[in-house]
């Protein structure tokens, strides 16, 4: 119980405080999107509050009609029925008032839509990533021999020999074995395709969602500006272990990436715990860092 | 509303009891009346009993999902799939995994193939359509019976695909109500998706039926006097309803024919390997189901236009704009249906007509709410359980519909395609609006259907133990939606815990309402405190209250004349 206080004060300190908040995952008692790492996922995340801006007055008008017409019209307050059944300016103002309204949603609609799906020209780096039951494998199109690896659930007897225990960084069911790892502020092309059935790849923090179909290869894209590790999971049915195959996307230097990259052609572990040691490394510099300047 | 002012030549005989057959004739038997049946009143009741079990049995799985979805980790499913198909071990949380993909799938397939539907177009407008515009019965007596008996064994295929294989080593189909392929048909190998298809084809083959029934009747049995511009707006619903039936249908009939080949005769129009396209079932299946969820709220936006009017004592207000606002919705809803599929990988200009067609449904959607509201307006209302029902509706719809709008932009539904808000989205505008319109439908007919009187009291603990119950269900399922949860999962990261407790909890509470339905079903039945023709007063001046409650087998032996 005293738990669930603790929640619920959490929540409401995470709304208090949501600018200065930092998740790259799901956070207790969230209540609005994961914080933005890409620019289309900040305007994904300013089209939606914009939305509210409409629907909230809209429904909250709705009630308060209906409020109004309970309290004024019931039959205590009002004996007598008007027979009122026409009125052309209103049945106007209420039809034309709606379409403008969708006019002031359409035109930003529109322009986040464009900025979706038209990829700069050129990307830095492309990833293929192919839905399996129940996986995804990803293949990096770089140099000779391209790299190429599996991504599958973190199993919880490998936490420990994976140097991941800690769940606040490796959550249940959000942790894999292998993450894919990304450049920051590159544009990444990625190619999505599926071997047995669909599946979706979803990326919250990065605005992107995008379905795995057996035989086609979809394209979308993303340059992620903050380095971190984000999670997503599998959006598009796809059997038993549907909730079982998360996504995971480590966002890094573009040094540690390339470090990561040369290391990975021989082997993928070392190169994972090589580039997951230089992270905490520098995180706990910069807390001491932090520390010292206090 | 129109067609009001009603000529009567010759007043029915009261005595003329429903279980008296025609004075010609002699009495049916009970297998007579209630299996060969072609009176349109006792096919609607055979229909709305169907419809209340088909519901316990949706609802049921509903509440076990829930259960399970009320802490993260496999709470029941595990255990529900050693008690049902006998696994033992670790294979019971993999069966248990599955398990609950079938319950999602029934679900969904249950609540609108065999609850939704059949009560408001089998039951309701079946036994109300004729006796409104004036007619004897349907067009097509023997069609409406076996339109009924069709649905029977449709739902008993879609039961019994529960309990057949699968998957390998699973039983089932967990392919959600989509039953996309290839998960449909080289994912699930077993005869369980069979089942299901032949059982969707059969119930297809019923609604087609029930369509060209009500089309013929509406367009050929009104009454002298009554033109289409004078008929009541539940009549108008149906009759719209049944055209969206009549060209939808055929199309899934269609596409889940092109499955049934895939899977069982090597056609491969859906699979990549042999030129086919997964895709293509999506467009053919959504060319269906979007038209679809507008065929489940059609008729109740006709109802509670009835409602409101009855209980505000008015007209109801700008009938017209009322009735063409849902040939519009119809009209538009099929020319909708990619914007299910915004992240199949479509382009561009194809998303953005989407986008706009889409929008567009809003404004005749304003509409009809804001004409609910402005007949209420100067009215004199009397807040009856159904009157408070279809308030309650008019409210729960314009939640689910603003999100709709959202939803409709296709850069903001990439980041909630596919998310409990979309969950949360459908359950507003059909859990608390076909539903809320179903139970206000009941509420409202059932004097007229039965004879007898409902408690106000445990009808109105019915509705606020519903409303509470249904929005701590959903509103939260928005949250869990934004924060990224996606649909149809057994199991999810801890952070999701504290919402999907609440919503459990809602479903619990929504459970005990229905609990509570049932007792004021059963207790009025009980105590049988006689209804009267008209228990409504001036408001309700659509036919049927001009008949004895419960009407004559047989009505409008003499045509009424409509001024």
């Amino acid at each position: 119980m005293k738990n669930k206080a603790y929640a619920v004060l959490a929540a409401l300190a995470c709304l208090l405080f949501a600018s200065s908040a930092f998740a790259d995952k799901p956070v207790d008692w969230q209540t609005s999107f994961q914080p933005a790492a890409t620019g289309i996922m900040e305007e994904i995340t300013w089209f939606e509050q914009y939305t509210l801006w409409f629907i909230i007055p809209i429904t909250l008008l709705v009630l308060l009609l209906l409020i109004v017409v309970v309290v004024k019209f019931r039959e205590r307050a009002n004996p007598v029925p008007s027979r009122t059944s026409h009125n052309t300016a209103i049945e106007v103002i209420w039809t034309v008032g709606p379409v403008i309204i969708l006019l002031f949603l359409a035109i930003p609609s529109f322009k986040l839509l464009n900025a979706q799906l038209t990829p700069p020209q050129n990307p830095d780096l492309t990833v293929k990533a192919t839905g399996n039951q129940w996986y995804w494998s990803y293949e990096y199109e770089v140099g000779e021999n391209p790299l190429a690896f599996d991504s599958l659930l973190l199993k919880d007897e490998d936490r420990a020999s994976a140097g991941k225990e800690d769940k606040a960084a490796y959550p249940r069911l959000l942790a894999v074995d292998n993450e894919v790892v990304v450049p920051a502020g590159k544009t990444v092309r990625l190619l999505v395709t599926a071997a047995d059935v669909i599946h979706a790849f979803a990326m919250p923090a990065f605005g992107v969602k995008i379905d795995a179909v057996p035989g086609r290869l979809n394209e979308t894209w993303f340059k992620a500006d903050r380095e971190g590790l984000y999670y997503g999971q599998c959006s598009e049915l796809c059997g038993k272990d549907h909730a079982y195959m998360p996504i995971a996307v480590r966002v890094v230097s573009q040094e540690k990436y390339d470090a990561w990259l040369a290391a990975a052609a021989t082997n993928l572990g070392e190169a994972n715990k090589a580039l997951m040691a230089s992270i905490d490394g520098a995180a706990k510099t910069v807390d001491v860092a932090a520390n010292a300047a206090q | 509303m129109a067609g009001t002012a009603v000529h009567h030549d010759h007043r029915h005989d009261h005595s003329d009891h429903a279980h008296d057959a025609d004075h010609a004739h002699k009495p049916l038997t009970f297998f007579q009346r209630w299996f060969l049946s072609t009176n349109h009143k006792d096919i609607g009741t055979l229909y709305l009993i169907f419809a209340i079990i088909a519901g316990l049995i949706g609802g049921t799985l509903s509440v076990f999902m829930r259960a399970e979805l009320q802490e993260p980790g496999i709470q029941i499913f595990h255990g529900l799939a050693q008690m049902v198909y006998g696994f033992e071990g670790d294979a019971a949380i993999d069966g248990g995994k599955h398990m609950f993909n079938v319950f999602t799938t029934a679900h969904a397939l249950i609540m609108i193939f065999f609850m939704v539907m059949p009560a408001l177009i089998g039951g309701f407008a079946n036994w109300m359509v004729p006796i409104m515009i004036g007619a004897p019965d349907m067009a097509f007596p023997r069609m409406n019976n076996i339109s009924f008996w069709l649905i029977v064994p449709a739902f008993l295929l879609v039961l019994l695909s529960m309990f057949v294989e699968g998957p390998a080593g699973a039983y089932g189909a967990g392919g959600g109500w989509t039953i996309y392929p290839p998960f449909s048909t080289s994912g699930m190998p077993g005869p369980a998706m069979d089942l299901a298809i032949l059982g969707l084809h059969i119930a297809g083959a019923s609604s087609i039926l029930g369509a060209i029934n009500f089309i013929t009747t509406i367009l050929n049995m009104r009454a002298p006097g009554m033109t289409l511009h004078k008929m009541p707006l539940f009549a108008w619903s149906v009759l719209i309803t049944a055209f969206l039936l009549l060209l939808s249908l055929p199309v899934l009939a269609g596409a889940i024919t092109m499955l049934l080949t895939d899977r069982n005769f090597g056609t491969t129009f859906f699979a990549p390997e042999g030129g086919g396209d997964p895709i293509l079932f999506q467009h053919l299946f959504w060319f269906f189901g979007h038209p679809e969820v507008y065929i489940l709220i059609l008729p109740g936006f006709g109802i509670v236009s009835h409602i409101i009017s009855t209980f505000s004592r008015k007209p109801i207000f700008g009938y017209l704009g009322m009735a063409y606002a849902m040939v519009a919705i119809g009209a538009v809803g099929f020319i909708v249906w990619a914007h299910h599929m915004y992240t199949v990988g479509m382009s561009l200009e194809t998303q953005r007509y989407f986008v706009f067609a889409t929008m567009v449904i809003a404004v005749p959607t304003g509409v009809k709410i804001f004409s609910w509201i402005a007949t209420m307006w100067g009215g004199s209302i009397r807040f009856t359980t159904p009157m408070v029902w279809a308030i309650g509706f008019i409210f729960l719809f314009t939640v689910g519909g603003v999100t709709g709008v959202q939803l409709a932009n296709a850069g903001l539904d990439r980041a909630l395609h596919d998310t409990y808000y979309v969950v949360a989205h459908f359950h507003y505008v059909l859990s608390l609006g076909a539903v809320f319109a179903i139970f206000a439908a009941w509420y409202y007919w059932f004097p007229k259907m039965s004879g007898y009187m409902y408690s106000e009291f445990l009808g109105k603990l019915h509705f606020w133990v519903m409303f509470v119950g249904v929005n701590l269900i959903f509103f939260p399922q928005h949250f869990l939606g934004l924060a990224g949860m996606p649909r149809r999962y057994i199991d999810y990261p801890d952070a999701f815990a504290g919402w999907n407790m609440v919503s459990s909890y809602g479903s619990y509470i929504a459970a005990a309402g229905v609990l509570i339905f049932l007792y004021g079903v059963a207790e009025a039945f009980a105590k049988k405190r006689v209804a009267g023709d008209n228990p409504w007063g001036e408001g309700a001046n659509t036919l049927e209250w001009q008949l004895s409650s419960p009407p004559p087998f047989h009505q409008w032996e003499q045509l009424p004349r409509i001024k």
